[in-house]
Order: C-alpha cells, then structure tokens, then sequence
C-alpha cells in the first residue's frame, strides 16, 4: 500500500493550505508588500486593491455584498466581535441572549463573559441528534431576547442546523442572529441574500486557506450595529482597526474562490470517502455513529467505540492523524461536552474519533485507516475486562464498583 | 520601481523569514491538536516565542502572540482595566490610535481619560505627567517612540515616576523593534508592566504581534474561546505568521541603525538646504525617521508628486493617513495646523541605500520649485 503515515484525518481542525492559494500569497509577502492603508504610494494602492479584490472572492462564495465583508484574525475574533458587539450595542432592548450547548468555544466563551457582564444566557440542548428543534428554539425567546447564536456546521459531529427556520423565527421576534460557518464554506452552500443572517464567521484555515485571517458578514440591509471590540486606526469602516494582513487576505480570498468552483465536485468524491469509511467500521461491535448521519456534511464522521479506553485508543492509532475532541479543547481531558450535550455517557465521549476528510484524501488512505482501526479495536478490546464482562453478559451499568 | 521610503507604515517580508514561515504555511498545522502534525506545529510556535523574547529581552514565558500592534495595545488597556475599577486612565497626548482610541472608548467603561501634554519637541512634559498622577490613576500608556516623529519617550522615567503609585504602565514599543535596543527586563525594573510589538515592521509578516508583560499582571482576554495563550487569547494560533515573527526576530541586527543614521543626515541637510522644517529634531530619535515640512507646500501634493517620482514616503501615520486632517501629533507638539498639513514622513529601512537618499533629494527638490511655480501663477 503507498500511503504515508500518518494519515492527516483532522481536516476539520485545520487544513492544509492549498498549493495554489500559497502562490497567490507570495506575491504579497514579497514585492507587494505594502500597507493597504498608505494611501500616499503605489505599494499602498496594490496591497489595497488585492483586499478588495479578496473581498469580493468571500463576499461570492456566500452571495453576499463585499461591503458587508469585515476582515478578522480569524473566526475566534469575528465569534466576539459579532456576540459582544452586537449583544452590548442592543444591550438597551434586552439582555437575554440565546445559544446551544454544542456551539465552539469561540461562541460558549464570549457567552459566558457576557453572563459575567449581566446579560441572561440560555444554552438550548439539541436533540440526541445534535440538532436543534424549531420548536425548541421558539420555546426559548423571551420579550427581552436580543441576540441568539446557532452554528452552522458543527465542528465536532458535522451536523447541520436548520439556519433558515432559526433565521425566519429570530426575524419573527426582532432578534439579531449570529451564525458560526467556519465549519461550512465550502462545505454546505450558503446564500446570504436568502438566508435570514445578521452576522456570520468564517474562518480561512478550514477551508485551505491560510490560518490568522477570517471575516465576519454584517448585514447591510436591514442595517446591523456592532460595538468594535479592536480600536485605533478605523480600519474596516471602525468595526476592526488593525493593520489588514495583505497576504493573508489574499491567500483567503483565492481559497474561497477556489471553494466557490470546486466544491460541488469534491463534496460528492468526499461523501464517497465517508460512506467508504462509515461501510469499513460499522461492522465492527458496539459502534455509535454521532450525530445526525443525514442533516450533516460529508466531511466528517465522528464515531464512538464502546468498551474501549480514549486515551489509550488515541495512542493505539497514532498513524492517523485524529481528533478525540475539538482540536482546541483537546489538551484538556474532559470528555467532549458536545457529545455530553448529545446526551452520551462520557465512557463513549471518551472513547470518541472525529474523523475528518478533506481535498487530499485518497481511497488507499481510508482502506489503510479501516483496516488499522479494525485491528487496533479489536487488540485493545482483548487487553480490556469490560469487554470480556460485556461479552459474558454483564449489565456494566449496573455493576456496582468498589471504591478505592 | 519605485524607492520605498515608508518603512513605519509597513516593512518588506525579509526573504529569509518567507522561507521559514513556507513549510507552515502548506502544512496542516493546529498547534493545539495533539497528533504529531500539532506538536510539530506547537514546537515552532514555541521556538519562536523564545526567538522573540530574545530580542525584546524578556523571558518567553511573558511574550503573548496577537494579531498585531492594535491588538496588543486593545488586550493591554482593555485586559488590564476590565480587572480594575474604573479610575483614571493616563495616556500621552501622541499616541498611535489604536491607544488613544482604545483609552478614549474607555470612558463608557466608566473611566476618566487623561491626556498628558508633550512640549515643542514631542517628548511628554514631565510636570504635566507629574500633575496627571495627582488623581487617582488606574493605568498609564505612554509609547515608546512615535511613528510619525520617531521621537523616543524617557519611557523609565515616567514609569519610575508612577512606579510607587503602583500603577500598571503600558508602552507601545510597535516602531522601536529593530530600531533600537529593546530590554523589557530593564524597563520592567523601571516600571514598565507591558509593552507591544508587531511583526510587521521588522521584515515579519503582516497580521503578527505581540504583547510582552509582567506576569503579575492581572489581564483578562479580549477574545475569548479555545484557551489559547494560556487563556488569555482564544483562537487556533496563526503557525506560520508567527514562525514568522520569530525568524525576523532572529534576524535583527540593529548595526544598521548606523547607516540609517548616516542615510538621514544626508537626507535632513538636503532638507534643511532646502528650506524645511524638521519636527522633533532635537529629541533622541529613531535613526531612521525623519518627519518635516515645507512652509506653504501641501504635504499631500508633496507627497502624491513624489510617488509619481517613484518615491513611497507617507504623509502621516498609514492608520490615519485617509484622512486628510493634520496629524494630531504635530498639533500635540504645538506645530500650527497649516504647517502640519504639509507634512511629509520619511522612514528608511535596510532596503535603501545613501544614492536612493541623492535621488530623493534632487526630486524633492524639482517638485517643490514645479509647485512652487503653479502656487505663483494661482496667485
């Protein structure tokens, strides 16, 4: 077989930047290299007009205005700037605020600071599916509801939320609406003129492009206000001031260009991937795939193994390139508070892979992974006596354990 | 193609530093995941933090990467007042907005904005800073040097004076990098807490900086999510920018502040030969910075005919250079609003040479007798 291990399967955490978004970049670290904010020379006009042009290359890939584009360090930065700047600048007609309990760390963070700062939150728990009902949500909205979050694609099981329906009731009841895509473009389509989305993060480096650059929508019609959380130079007609990273913008820009032509094609050879890889590992006993396996990308397949040890499983695999958790709350060893919110015991959170595909995984690399996980599973099940207890009958949830 | 003659707005990627930062920019590279692609990736992030401690002479434990300078003054104003009550927040009169701005939204916060004047020469008056420490103070920003005048702040003995008070000091250090010795250890002795960096203006990549401070030091994140930067900075950290930023620390070699000083000389003669006015001339300043004007000459005409000449100067700080209201700085350092508008920032680097100096000098000079015509025959 001619794969190389490891074998990078964490395509969710972050990709790879695309050969051809590299070489669009170039230019711009070396002889255009100028401050798009001089306005006084040439270097400046060039570093400038690559900007917009980038803007225009985001604004596409989701159908919406380019002026609505605000240039960010990332989808981290554009989730605080569009949930306390958007809660704090309404702050007058409410302080309820609305999200799920599955959202990232870069929406459930900002939430709980503004918790801290007096506003009243509700974390909506999804269904065992992990998406959440409309029903549900409307059940929330209080009068004083001003703002509510929901992501788009989610990073650890890949599901996606019903948008449009959140967007129609949020609409309904004048709430601002916030939506974390850094999990979507490229991924699932998104038309900003039909969705009912106030504001929405990307993020480039989940979709091959370059990481420390994102943007955040901010509709324009009807007109939705922000309280700036960066101040100084005014950059981004005063929503961001900083000195715009040129090349970074650029390398996101070419990426989402790239997602706009190509996604159709290498969406339907990444479901096939999946559906490859999902057929390789059902089989094997006492598997639960996470998530709604419908309502979900094709990206990713997260999946827990019972009767097996997480950590001792992530070092029995380590030719692939996983994750056991979100990438950025994997240094912790809680179990995945996603998956706890799915309502699994944190025996399966632990025992838990995020499979994630992405442009350059090949077919080999799937056989080679099904295969390594078939055998890995099955040795460490041999090494465990909850398997063997399960094996001979034995309720494990209802042993009583000795306390030592 | 043209001389470059703006290097405090933005300086060119340093070669070198390009090919440390390729690999990881192609690589998939979450430092925070743990698979071997992450700790390769959290290893160079690490590397780099060392690299940069080194040049700003402070341990790497208290370097904090950002997404630039404007981030790192927001996180050290912001962060350091959310922990405090709302006192009074003291600022110089000079600073890049990204800390007066940030000190003057402040004031919904509930805090009293203090702005310290600075005399003819751009340096803050010690009295009036004396005189701002009378009330209550909960935190100080002075910056080190300014990026239109170059001119150098006596940073530690501001620092000092505020030092029993126990007040949190801030400086913004964007401009001095690489243009002069930065040790925050000696500063932090003096009562310096925290001061910002930024990548951009030492041959690193745009979108990189830093904020170094003293661990005793109660901040809290602007950004939250993710627990990055020991919580103090949510967000996957940008790899290869700040690789970036390490390699261009590395590279530093401030000997060339001796050309740059001799590049200046020759170019502030010319301009004195010519008739101009040199602001902050007689403070310590960055070597390669020199901001001046021309009595009755637009800085704006000035500085849009010396483009077409093939020369980048600026004519104010590229932040606010959209606008064409004279810099708050020259009007700071008394400088009448007519002259300040014809202000024109020369700021060199180690791309430029002593006969990029001569050229500039001589087109200088054809524009300014060309326009110096046309205002005869409109009058």
């Amino acid at each position: 077989m001619t794969v190389h291990t490891p074998i990078y399967l964490d395509y969710s955490a972050t990709t790879p930047v695309d050969k051809r978004v590299a070489e669009a970049m170039i230019p711009y670290l070396t002889e255009m290299f100028g401050n798009p904010a001089s306005r006084s020379h040439s270097f400046g006009w060039d570093a400038d007009d690559a900007v917009e042009n980038a803007r225009a290359q985001v604004a596409a890939l989701v159908n919406c205005d380019p002026k609505e584009i605000v240039w960010t360090s990332g989808a981290t930065e554009s989730d605080n700037l569009a949930i306390k700047g958007a809660a704090n600048f309404y702050s007058g007609k409410g302080k309820h605020i609305i999200t799920v309990q599955t959202e990232h760390k870069a929406v459930i963070d900002p939430f709980r600071e503004l918790e801290r700062q007096g506003f009243e939150a509700t974390y909506l728990e999804p269904e065992t599916n992990g998406l959440v009902t409309l029903e549900k949500f409307k059940a929330a909205i209080r009068p004083d509801t001003i703002f509510a979050s929901v992501m788009l694609v989610n990073n650890e099981i890949g599901v996606i939320q019903d948008i449009a329906g959140i967007g129609a009731i949020c609409r309904e009841h004048g709430i601002i609406f916030h939506v974390d895509a850094a999990q979507a473009t490229g991924k699932v389509e998104i038309d900003l003129e039909k969705l009912p989305v106030d504001l929405m993060s990307f993020s480039a480096h989940k979709t091959y492009g370059p990481k420390g650059i994102g943007a955040l929508y901010v509709r324009r019609k009807p007109r939705v206000r922000l309280e700036a959380q960066m101040h100084g130079g005014g950059h981004e007609r005063g929503m961001r001031s900083g000195t715009l990273p040129t090349h970074q913008i650029v390398g996101m820009g070419e990426a989402f260009r790239i997602a706009k032509e190509e996604m159709e094609l290498e969406n339907a050879r990444i479901r096939r991937l999946r559906d490859r890889l999902l057929a390789g590992l059902k089989d094997i006993e006492e598997v639960y795939v996470n998530g709604d396996l419908k309502q979900r990308v094709p990206h990713n397949l997260n999946i827990s193994f019972n009767y097996v040890e997480g950590e001792s499983l992530i070092m029995a695999v380590k030719d692939i390139a996983v994750s056991s958790g979100s990438a950025c709350t994997s240094a912790s060893l809680e179990p995945s508070y996603v998956l706890r919110a799915l309502g699994r015991s944190d025996e399966l959170a632990h025992s838990s892979i995020r499979f994630s595909i992405g442009r350059y995984t090949t077919e080999e690399e799937i056989d080679y992974t099904i295969a390594l996980m078939k055998s890995k599973i099955t040795k460490l099940r041999e090494l465990s006596p909850l398997w063997e207890m399960y094996k001979e009958g034995v309720d494990i949830s209802k042993v009583e354990w000795a306390a030592h | 193609m043209a001389a470059y003659f703006d290097y405090n707005a933005t300086s060119p990627l340093d070669p070198r530093v390009l090919q440390a930062m390729l690999p990881y920019m192609e690589q998939a590279t979450n430092a925070s995941s743990r698979h071997s692609f992450g700790r390769h990736a959290r290893q160079a992030v690490e590397l780099a933090r060392e690299q940069v401690a080194l040049a700003v002479g402070a341990h790497a434990t208290q370097v904090l990467f950002t997404s630039g300078g404007t981030e790192a003054d927001n996180l050290a104003i912001q962060g350091l007042a959310a922990a405090l009550k709302p006192s009074q927040i003291v600022v110089s009169a000079i600073e890049h907005p990204a800390v007066m701005k940030t000190a003057q939204m402040m004031r919904r916060q509930g805090w009293q904005l203090r702005v310290a004047a600075v005399d003819a020469n751009g340096l803050v008056d010690t009295d009036d800073f004396r005189a701002a420490l009378q009330v209550p103070t909960g935190l100080i920003s002075v910056m080190l040097a300014n990026n239109e005048t170059g001119v150098i702040q006596d940073v530690a003995t501001l620092a000092g004076l505020a030092k029993n008070q126990r007040v949190p000091f801030h400086t913004d250090a964007v401009q001095c990098l690489g243009k002069m010795k930065l040790d925050f250890t000696a500063l932090n002795a003096s009562g310096v807490q925290a001061m910002s960096v930024s990548a951009h203006k030492i041959g690193g990549p745009q979108g990189m900086g830093a904020l170094v401070f003293d661990k005793r030091l109660d901040i809290s994140p602007l950004q939250h999510g993710g627990g990055q930067e020991k919580g103090l900075r949510g967000g996957s950290e940008n790899v290869a920018a700040i690789v970036g930023f390490g390699a261009a620390c590395e590279l530093l070699d401030l000997s060339s502040t001796e050309q740059m000083k001799e590049m200046r000389e020759i170019l502030e003669k010319g301009i004195h030969d010519l008739g101009g006015v040199i602001f902050g001339e007689h403070a310590a300043r960055l070597s390669n910075t020199s901001f001046f004007a021309f009595p009755d000459v637009d800085g704006e005409t000035l500085v849009m005919a010396l483009d077409r000449a093939n020369f980048a100067v600026a004519s104010g700080s590229a932040c606010s250079s959209d606008s064409t209201d004279p810099s708050p700085v020259l009007l700071a350092m008394g400088v009448d609003a007519k002259m300040a508008q014809g202000a024109v920032r020369v700021s060199l680097g180690k791309g430029n040479n002593v006969q990029e100096v001569r050229e500039f000098l001589q087109a200088l000079q054809g524009q300014l007798v060309r326009m110096k015509q046309f205002m005869a025959m409109a009058a």
